[in-house]
């Protein structure tokens, strides 16, 4: 149940992206694209998305917060707060990357469906990034420690 | 405003949202990408299951877009392959460094005020708009 309730979520979460537009790297570029609010050019489209996201998932969250999932025991809530150097560097990382293409993993993802090489150049890489990551992180933990540890989605 | 579209942007957007609640109230998950896409992907990683099945229902949504007669475009990327998967390799270990992207922090995070993601929401936001500056108005 756990599996075809992600997949429920997976394919709405799909189809957000595309009725808005996000999957599209140049209606993303249209927005980051500051400099051109003068001259009228700019898409302000991706802020009124997040307004409309974050409208739903905070109303959301307030009744998730009160119960337990239907598919297990308990909510996993990121438990992190800290403002540190990982969170200011990697952050900044993905934004050089997300504003050289337009895309950020969910679109990229996606957007493999429409079976572009560039595409698949762009999520190929970004794995070798997150594999990179993985094992520059492990360096010098025992595999042991590593397997208690897996890819959390500790914020998301 | 040129090619502004906020009903569809407001509509897309709200779909989003419902499904980062919908991953809470039934499998007590983040929507974030990242997490879910770097659990699937990294060594070590048990629990791979629901995140296979949220990737393949997020590629279906374009293909059965596409079977009930929406045109699903070919994303317009840069010419240059390496700048593709430079930008490629930077997102991915941006975002697994970070902790998150922009369903993760952006919208999971900001929705439940944690100041942490509304610091690295911020931060991808100008770091990516100083980047689109540099590229398409500085010695174009």
């Amino acid at each position: 149940m756990r599996a075809l309730a992600s997949l429920l979520c997976g394919f709405v979460f799909g189809w957000g992206l595309f009725i808005s537009g996000m999957t599209r790297p140049d209606k993303v570029l249209g927005f980051l694209d500051v400099l051109a609010i003068p001259s009228g050019n700019w898409d302000p489209s991706l802020a009124v998305v997040m307004a409309a996201a974050l409208a739903v998932t905070g109303l959301g969250y307030a009744l998730a917060r009160r119960r337990t999932p239907f598919f297990e025991s308990q909510n996993q809530w990121p438990t992190q707060t800290a403002i540190d150097r990982p969170l200011v560097a990697g952050s900044a990382l993905f934004g050089i990357g997300w504003g050289l293409v337009g895309l950020c993993p969910g679109p990229a993802i996606e957007n493999l469906a429409t079976l572009s090489p560039p595409v698949v150049v762009f999520v190929v890489a970004m794995a070798v990034g997150m594999i990179a990551y993985h094992l520059w992180e492990a360096r010098g933990t025992a595999p042991a420690e590593r397997a208690l540890a897996p890819a959390g989605a500790v914020d998301g | 405003m040129a090619n502004f579209s906020p009903i569809s942007a407001a509509i897309g957007g709200a779909l989003i949202g419902l499904s980062a609640v919908l991953l809470m109230l039934l499998n007590g998950r983040i929507a974030g990408i990242t997490g879910i896409f770097a659990g699937l992907i990294e060594p070590l990683s048990t629990d791979r299951a629901w995140r296979a099945t949220f990737i393949v229902g997020l590629l279906a949504a374009p293909l059965s877009a596409a079977l009930i007669g929406y045109t699903v475009p070919i994303p317009q990327m840069p010419p240059s392959l390496a700048i593709i998967a430079g930008a490629g390799l930077l997102v991915g270990f941006g975002t697994r460094l970070s902790n998150g992207c922009t369903s993760g922090h952006g919208i999971c995070g900001i929705a439940r005020l944690s100041p942490r993601s509304i610091a690295a929401t911020g931060i991808f936001m100008v770091a990516a708009m100083i980047v689109v500056a540099v590229t398409r108005h500085v010695g174009g």
